[in-house]
């Protein structure tokens, strides 16, 4: 889909004629900021601006989830090293403490000319600037076999929640000496390194419980995130258990049979008991019906976030097309602060700080031994350019990756409290 | 707060066990005097950017660890026990271990006699403070962080912080350490004084201390954005 505006005028009026719905302008007053999705980048974005603005700004997030549960670090619970509840977060003292206007609904449709929101449930909210963070969908047919309506017998559990906990069912219900298969997802994706550690998060538990089973990704990306950590991690606690297929194996021509639980690489036909399907990604679905995307993802510019195609729309984290900074939660948080900075100024003179990004990535390989990835960004008028960066080094002693790991746990602590206070 | 409550708990029971005046283990010492008195120590123990077990352990991280707690270092039966009863290395328990080794752990394989000057043993410490990084550092959560000795340019640490400007920069800082002054697995940095927290910031901008993380995001903060940060984070209350 192109920037095209005929067709999100389309689609804003479809969504009105369902409902007939009121329309609560932004008016004159105090004016309005809506966010649409409470993760990473629209929670951070919606507290900073209610916490900075003191009331001058009044902030509506619109999230259809009662309880956030973070994607980051669900690889830690299907490792068994985290509990479903631990990464359960409520939007209470956003609410309760910095007066945002939570709105548990879908945002279904957006009027870029009457500058509003419309919901699944029937309402209408002007805004006088939108912040979209709707996080990621799926490319429809990426895998083939594969679509929303197999996601139970072949899980994607790359959003969160309950489809995490649908596939550490089926990992604790692996026949003695079973497969556990991956379908790995192209560039560019949500959480580069996330694919491999959960390779070793289910290699992890396996090995204390199945130990003769089976571990197989198919790969289309010839290369991945900190491979050299994982696969030197793999060798040392799981030698044998793991087999990667790349491109040059045919590991990028993938079908799967849902029905009959098989996956095909290049013409192979393998019976798995388990197969995470993660499928190519795309913007969350509200940024296309927006007419912010082009092609997959929102193009923004990097000095504040704002949408390359309209002015009074933010659009943040995995949804944002805006150069070298990853898909992470990290760099949503980041981009969130600068977007709020920025859009504070803009509603009420507040003073506007030169944007700056950083992102670390943590990825848990064993038990307490954990690796980093980092670098950080500045915005160029092209996109958000790379600065500076690091990244974990293979041989690594158990001393330097525990204190890897235990700074992991305190940033999961720290980024969660950064959202929802 | 649950984590300060047991830092606070933890700090006020080793100086009742141990005996250890908590005055004298509080003071600072010389880090360039301890640096040549290291010498006593350099034939069986390494410290800084690449060092590694020679007879004894690494020195680096050394605040904070746990009594014979490395996996890669064969230590004593001895060490190992004072490990296991939970004894850490903090500026009190170093201090009474590095006075007299065997008093303290009779089995230790180490062989050193003991520094008996206390003044020396506070140098000494201060010294290798340096190659701790976490979370010892916190200034009120263990003496260890009093030290402040360093080479930042004088004009530097007399610059005016920007505290609204800190507070933009903040942002990035609380996606780890919590605005709270919640420090599990990632230290606290509110209410530090703002001395320490610019010769901190700087010695990580220096290398002098190895966090990759810290390095990075210090490295591109110019002296105006520290003096900002340090004079924001000072105001914070807990």
């Amino acid at each position: 889909m192109t920037l095209d505006r005929r067709t999100f005028i389309g689609t804003a009026v479809a969504a009105s004629s369902l409902a007939a719905p009121m329309v609560h302008a932004a008016g004159h007053g105090t004016p309005r900021v809506v966010v649409v999705g409470g993760g990473c980048g629209g929670a951070t974005a919606a507290r900073y601006i209610a916490k900075d603005s003191d009331g001058e700004i009044e902030v509506v997030l619109i999230e259809p989830t009662r309880v956030y549960y973070t994607c980051f670090f669900t690889n830690l619970y299907l490792g068994g090293f985290k509990t479903m509840e631990e990464l359960g977060h409520s939007y209470g003292t956003l609410a309760g403490e910095f007066g945002v206007n939570v709105v548990h609904d879908w945002a279904v449709g957006v009027d870029r000319d009457a500058k509003t929101v419309s919901l699944a449930g029937g309402s209408t909210i002007g805004y006088d600037k939108l912040i979209l963070s709707p996080g990621i969908d799926f490319v429809d047919g990426s895998v083939e076999g594969w679509d929303v309506t197999a996601q139970n017998a072949m899980p994607h559990a790359y959003k969160g929640g309950s489809q995490s906990e649908l596939l550490k069912a089926q990992l604790l219900a692996m026949p003695e000496g079973g497969t556990f298969a991956m379908v790995a997802p192209p560039n560019p994706y949500r959480c580069p390194p996330g694919p491999y550690e959960r390779i070793s998060m289910v290699a992890h538990y396996l090995k204390t419980n199945n130990p003769t089973a089976k571990i197989l990704i198919a790969d289309p990306k010839e290369s991945f995130s900190k491979q050299a950590l994982f696969e030197e991690g793999w060798m040392a606690h799981y030698g044998g258990m793991i087999e990667r297929i790349g491109p040059d194996f045919g590991g990028d021509i993938v079908s799967v049979d849902p029905a009959a639980m098989t996956l095909t690489i290049d013409g192979e036909v393998t019976e798995v008991d388990v197969c995470n399907v993660i499928p190519a990604m795309k913007a969350g679905r509200i940024a296309e019906i927006a007419g912010v995307t082009d092609g997959n993802w929102a193009p923004v510019n990097a000095a504040d976030m704002s949408s390359k195609a309209d002015p009074d729309i933010y659009v943040l984290g995995d949804s944002a097309l805006q150069g070298d900074m990853p898909k992470s939660g990290f760099s949503a948080n980041s981009q969130a602060k600068v977007c709020a900075n920025a859009v504070r100024g803009a509603l009420t003179g507040s003073r506007v700080f030169p944007a700056k990004f950083a992102n670390t990535c943590w990825s848990l390989i064993a038990t307490e031994d954990g690796v980093k990835v980092g670098a950080t960004y500045e915005a160029t008028e092209e996109k958000i350019a790379k600065v500076d960066g690091f990244v974990s080094q293979t041989g690594e002693s158990a001393e330097v990756r525990r204190a890897t790991y235990m700074e992991s746990e305190g940033w999961y602590t720290g980024i969660t409290t950064d959202m929802f206070g | 707060m649950r984590a300060r409550a047991g830092a606070l708990t933890r700090g006020a029971a080793l100086a009742f066990l141990s005996g250890v005046s908590a005055a004298h283990a509080a003071e600072t010492g010389s880090v360039e005097n301890g640096e040549r008195l290291f010498a006593e120590c350099a034939g069986c123990h390494e410290v800084g950017q690449g060092a590694r077990h020679r007879i004894g352990p690494h020195l680096n991280g050394l605040f904070g660890r746990r009594a014979g707690s490395l996996d890669d270092f064969r230590y004593s039966k001895s060490l190992a026990r004072v490990g296991a009863n939970g004894i850490e290395w903090h500026a009190d328990t170093l201090d009474a271990y590095i006075e007299n080794p065997r008093t303290f752990a009779s089995g230790t394989r180490m062989s050193y006699p003991g520094m008996k000057d206390a003044a020396e043993r506070a140098d000494l410490l201060a010294y290798l403070r340096l190659f701790s990084a976490n979370p010892s550092d916190i200034p009120e959560a263990d003496p260890t962080a009093r030290g402040t000795d360093h080479s930042v340019d004088p004009a530097i640490l007399a610059l005016e912080g920007d505290a609204e400007y800190g507070e933009y920069l903040s942002s990035e800082c609380t996606t780890c350490h919590q605005a709270s002054g919640g420090d599990a697995g990632i230290p606290s940095i509110v209410s530090w004084p703002e001395e320490d927290f610019v010769v901190a910031m700087h010695a990580y901008r220096d290398g002098v201390r190895l966090n990759p993380v810290m390095q990075m995001i210090a490295g591109r903060l110019s002296p105006e954005e520290i003096a900002a940060l340090a004079a924001y984070f000072e105001g914070l209350g807990p």
